[in-house]
């Protein structure tokens, strides 16, 4: 499969086109972390997905961008549980997989980050990033009285956080909701990277945030890169998606206008595609 | 004019403000947000003192061990509104669960003939049923608490007084272990009874569970947040339906409490029991928006509540100035909650 760029350079003026982006050829599930193949997913009469295929590849942030109603958000649903794909099929590191729940896809090792900021603000850090898997503690106190493993929790909540460079934040007994927006989002962020172990997808992860705070979140995007899990990001700011991309699919009306990367074309053709203006060149 | 010596790299404007002296108000804020119960604490002692000022006698073990008999029954029911209160919900049958369930064991002893352990036991069950009945109504029809238990209240109101036959089930007719809770020992200078310690016991255990186990924390975060719980994985309605129903299970140990302390089973006990049980709960510091409290917190506020009553009525004050004080601390509770919300980092 390739995505290199197209070396066209027909103008855009000209033509309504830009260079070849989406690769004519599908990739071979088996090298993909996740696949998706001619997903469908409608609400009635409102047709959500319309027969997109998506590929995520091993170490790579594929940013999926689109105008509202583009379908963006209802695709990363179908791929993991939140929504059951009317049509299509699902492949985790090229096995079919059914995901009918968000908790499924959990258990299979993806991890997703929303944009409302999901987190309980009067329990603690540490709480939080344990919040639906706490530990228990060894021995008959873990097993018998089920008491909570606090102090383990706190020391891994503390290291999880210093290994994605989280260094603002130093007492995980602190209340998220005396965390500043960007803060809270690093917690939510860290809690995926923890614990995922095939990718971790990040819905408009930045909507809620200030310059600063959202410069942290890239951040922390390239240094779970760098650990080597893959990252979805849907995202509706062009600087944020350029700054961060391997790959851009651009949903639009249901489908996909393409598949481009930062190299091959510029942040004003991805809108101008994004809101057809124009439309990218099938090769 | 400025002594401080300047930064290397000065900060902006609103690094500043943020890097400000925080008054000693804001600090006050901030103790009382990482300890909620360190208010009605503070009230307690307060009027603890000022009570004994008031009249010395207030302070002697034989008051105390009554404001302890008092308080047994709502500081139980409380507790099980806690939980309810805490995932930002309320209970408006508590009253009429504990009701419910103490002319159940009553009358399954003295009607039915069944031995008192039974009918005991039969009792609490209902107490536990009731409350599973309001979980699974908070939960599959999706229904506000407010409403569910305002039509519940009702209901276990009427089908315990159509089952009761509105008679009162006296002392005499009681098997000995329905009037077991009402037993009066010594503990050291104080008289208690045997249903204050089951209502400790209650209060420990409870504050265990749900500052230790991760069921504890499902709760709050459901409070917090019902969403963001949901999107962690927490089965917010399994979580909601075990709160409801465990409630009914405090409750329906509560009627057996309160048969010892009244040594009847009777439909008019217990009738302030659901605005008791809030305002204990309010006073001791738990947020009616959920997500925030404990249980010591509770006990406090009942224990709040009794003192006010034993205390006033020694200062030889109308009882209507009770009413009164609990009024006032209520609002001041959560007004105190209030503010606390409002903490920023």
């Amino acid at each position: 499969m390739s995505t290199t760029p197209s070396t066209s350079q027909l103008s855009q003026e000209e033509q309504g086109t830009v260079g070849l982006g989406a690769p004519p050829v599908l990739a071979d599930t088996s090298e993909t972390v996740l696949s998706g193949r001619g997903l469908v997913q409608t609400f009635g009469k409102v047709v959500g997905v319309d027969g997109v295929d998506i590929d995520l590849f091993p170490g790579e942030v594929l940013s999926v961008i689109g105008d509202n109603g583009a379908g963006k958000s209802t695709l990363i649903k179908a791929l993991t549980g939140a929504l059951i794909p009317d049509a299509g099929h699902v492949y985790l590191d090229g096995r079919e997989v059914h995901f009918r729940t968000p908790q499924d896809a959990r258990g299979a090792g993806i991890e997703t980050v929303y944009q409302t900021l999901a987190v309980a603000p009067a329990l603690d850090i540490s709480a939080n990033m344990f919040l639906g898997r706490e530990r228990r503690r060894q021995g008959p106190l873990g097993s018998v009285l089920r008491m909570l493993d606090k102090k383990g929790m706190k020391e891994d909540a503390g290291k999880s956080m210093a290994n994605l460079g989280i260094a603002t934040v130093q007492n995980m007994s602190q209340a998220v909701e005396t965390l500043s927006g960007g803060q809270r989002q690093a917690v939510a962020v860290a809690r995926a990277a923890t614990f995922a172990t095939k990718f971790v997808v990040l819905d408009e992860p930045t909507a809620a945030l200030g310059v600063k705070e959202t410069g942290q979140v890239l951040n922390l995007i390239q240094q779970i890169k760098a650990r080597g899990l893959p990252v979805i990001l849907i995202s509706h700011n062009m600087p944020n998606v350029f700054e961060v991309s391997d790959r851009i699919h651009i949903a639009r009306l249901g489908g996909c206008a393409g598949v481009i990367t930062p190299k091959s074309h510029t942040p004003t053709e991805a809108v101008a595609i994004m809101t057809g203006a124009t439309t990218l060149q099938k090769g | 004019m400025t002594t401080t010596v300047e930064p290397p790299a000065p900060a902006s404007a609103a690094e500043q403000f943020a890097m400000r002296q925080q008054s000693p108000i804001q600090r006050i804020q901030h103790v009382l947000h990482a300890h909620p119960s360190i208010s009605p604490l503070m009230v307690l002692i307060v009027s603890i003192i000022a009570f004994t000022i008031i009249n010395p006698r207030f302070i002697q073990p034989g008051t105390i061990g009554i404001i302890l008999q008092q308080v047994a029954v709502i500081a139980a029911l409380a507790i099980g509104q806690t939980l309810i209160i805490l995932t930002a919900g309320i209970d408006l049958s508590v009253g009429a669960i504990a009701i419910l369930s103490s002319l159940l064991m009553a009358n399954f002893a003295v009607k039915n003939g069944m031995p008192g352990i039974l009918a005991l036991v039969l009792g609490i069950l209902a107490g536990v049923v009731a409350g599973a009945i309001n979980g699974t109504l908070v939960t599959r029809l999706k229904l506000p608490p407010f409403i569910v238990t305002l039509g519940t209240f009702s209901i276990f109101t009427a089908i315990a007084l159509l089952y009761s036959g509105g008679q009162e089930v006296g002392r005499r007719q009681l098997p000995p272990i329905l009037n077991w809770a009402g037993t009066r020992i010594q503990l050291g200078p104080f008289r208690i009874t045997t249903g204050v310690i089951i209502v400790a016991i209650l209060a420990i255990v409870m504050a265990f569970i749900l500052s230790q186990s991760s069921w504890g924390r499902h709760v709050y975060a459901v409070g917090n947040d019902a969403e963001a719980a949901r999107l962690v994985g927490i089965r917010v309605d399994r979580v909601l339906f075990s709160v409801y129903t465990v409630a009914g299970l405090i409750y329906g140990i509560t009627a057996w409490v309160q048969i010892g302390r009244a040594g009847t089973a009777s439909a008019n006990a217990i009738v302030d029991a659901n605005l008791d049980s809030i305002t204990a709960v309010v006073i001791g510091g738990t947020s009616l928006f959920g997500g925030r409290g404990a249980i010591i917190g509770t006990i406090l506020g009942a224990l709040i509540v009794g003192v006010f009553r034993t205390g006033l009525s020694l200062a030889g004050v109308d009882d209507q100035w009770r009413v009164f004080a609990i009024g006032v601390l209520v609002i001041v509770a959560v007004s105190i909650d209030q503010w606390i919300r409002k903490v920023k980092a």
